[in-house]
């Protein structure tokens, strides 16, 4: 034990010297593309990574990507593994009790159904849904069984297996999926908007990052930069500011 | 990597899997059979030390010794590994940097728990937030490792606690007629002879170390089931290299790999137990004395 402190007393005097520029650590999934994925390369990649490397270099901050499971992406920040949540993450009344959110950088998107046929039984079958998501907890409002998955691409997976009888998630991560499946799924039910748009989340205490971060969204807003961005990765059909 | 893959949009067959298997992400994925096979060589000596060292203090005759050591060995055996581990990783990381804040930020004058947050003076962030990605990643995977030899040393314990007493007792009376000191009988007598005795017990402890390396996943170690996972999963044109959900391919290699590591320890462990039995006064030594003459 006496070596521990002396140990973290000596790191303490070596690693003081260095704090010119704060660090901010970005959270994210990284397995929810367009939104944010790691790419061929083994980097952070997607439409969040762009939005967040322009919103820090707007906002004058070195920023480190770090992924991290989604299961637990809001205990991690509150335990200061990383600064930021950037992954897709809905603004909720329920999450803004426990995490503090910047103004949307994505509006509110909607929700949709993919199911083996376009006739799959939404209402009362089972739904499978990425667990901790406003999906999931519309699929179990909405009278359906929901099975929830760690991983958005594993409930995908379900519905192929035959397990789920469709899939509920948002509709920019599904739609290359279901165009791309050569006629295997096909949309089923009907769209629904849910949650406030997409956010940073924060720890509640960080006022003084939010309002940085909230500043530079709004620069991006003002001038069209971010309108450009959505349509680069959610093509000319998503809806913009 | 080789500039025939620099439009991956363009190939086909061989040539487009070719490449695919040296994209950036899966040599991620081929680096971490390395993280794993790390882990086990540094968990492993680790692990036998605190074992070595839980032993020593469970037969101490000073009770409180006695007692921390059996007390140790008895919490770590009885709580599942899986509790252990979400738990003690996070206690451990969150200990460190309370008595970093202690020291270095001695002013700060907010409460480190605010409801749910855990917060510390940002200088007393370990590892610091400035520092790189992979200085993060080593923390983490040392944070790991303590945890594996934590967990692992307590059966280590008991094993190497029960080869102690199983050492005959007339060998150690002989060399306590000789006039050896405690300390030299427990040396020079007890300490050689126990392995043949602690050896199955061991052997199965590393055995069992090495399926449990999959646990480094929950603990945030991007190790070989994370990436399999990442990989083998459905990729849409998003992605450079589309694919199908390729999921059963990938485990399929992580089970040959763990099977391959167990049949070579298996192996190992044969030769160690024979070269350990040598000249033992167990049935093992006995036949290998009678095989020779």
């Amino acid at each position: 034990m006496t070596k521990l402190i002396l140990t973290t007393a000596l790191l303490a005097l070596t690693a003081g010297g260095a704090f010119a520029q704060q660090t901010v650590r970005m959270g994210t999934e990284g397995a929810y593309p367009p939104y944010n994925f790691i790419n061929d390369a083994g980097e952070v990649d997607g439409f969040e990574r762009e939005v967040g490397d322009e919103l820090c270099k707007r906002a004058e901050l070195t920023c480190e990507w770090v992924t991290t499971d989604w299961d637990s992406i809001i205990p991690n920040l509150q335990s200061g593994n990383y600064d930021t949540i950037i992954a897709g993450m809905s603004i909720t009344e329920e999450r803004d009790k426990v995490l503090d959110f910047t103004q949307n950088y994505f509006p509110p998107a909607v929700s949709a159904y993919a199911a083996l046929t376009a006739d799959a039984d939404v209402k009362s079958g089972v739904v499978s849904a990425q667990v901790g998501t406003i999906q999931a907890a519309h699929v179990a409002e909405s009278g359906a069984t929901v099975l929830e998955f760690a991983t958005p691409d594993e409930s995908v997976a379900a519905v192929r297996n035959g397990e789920a009888d469709a899939v509920f998630a948002d509709k920019d991560y599904l739609v290359p999926i279901v165009d791309e499946s050569n006629g295997e799924f096909s949309w089923a039910g009907e769209d629904v908007q849910l949650g406030g748009g997409i956010g940073i989340g924060m720890r509640e205490s960080d006022t003084e990052l939010r309002a940085k971060f909230d500043a530079a969204i709004q620069t991006m807003k003002d001038d069209g930069t971010l309108n450009t961005l959505i349509t680069k990765w959610f093509g000319p059909e998503a809806q913009t500011f | 990597m080789f500039t025939s893959c620099a439009d991956p949009a363009t190939l086909e067959g061989l040539s487009w899997l070719l490449c695919y298997l040296v994209t950036g992400k899966q040599i991620a994925f081929y680096w971490s059979f390395l993280t794993v096979l790390t882990l086990l060589a540094v968990t492993a000596p680790t692990a036998l030390a605190f074992g070595f060292v839980g032993a020593m203090a469970s037969r101490s005759s000073l009770a409180p010794v006695s007692l921390i050591g059996r007390g140790y060995t008895a919490m770590v055996r009885g709580i599942p590994d899986i509790v252990f581990f979400l738990f003690f990783v996070i206690a451990l990381d969150q200990g460190i940097e309370w008595l970093t804040h202690q020291i270095r930020c001695p002013d700060w004058t907010e409460p480190v728990r605010q409801g749910l947050e855990f917060r510390v003076c940002p200088e007393a962030k370990v590892p610091p937030g400035h520092a790189p990605q992979v200085v993060h990643q080593i923390y983490g995977f040392a944070l790991a490792v303590v945890t594996f030899a934590l967990v692992f040393g307590a059966f280590a314990a008991n094993v190497l606690l029960g080869a102690m007493q199983a050492v005959p007792r007339a060998q150690l009376e002989t060399a306590e007629s000789y006039g050896m000191t405690p300390r030299q009988v427990f040396r020079r007598i007890l300490v050689p002879q126990m392995w043949v005795y602690a050896l199955p017990g061991l052997s199965n402890l590393w055995m069992i170390l090495i399926k449990a390396t999959p646990l480094l996943f929950l603990l945030g170690v991007q190790d070989i089931v994370y990436w399999a996972r990442e990989l083998g999963g459905a990729k849409t044109s998003a992605y450079a290299f589309p694919h199908p959900d390729w999921r059963l391919y990938y485990f399929l290699v992580l089970l040959v790999f763990y099977l391959c590591m167990t049949r070579v320890s298996e192996i190992v462990l044969a030769r160690v137990a024979q070269r350990l039995s040598f000249g033992q006064a167990t049935a093992a030594g006995e036949a290998q004395r009678k095989a020779a003459a």
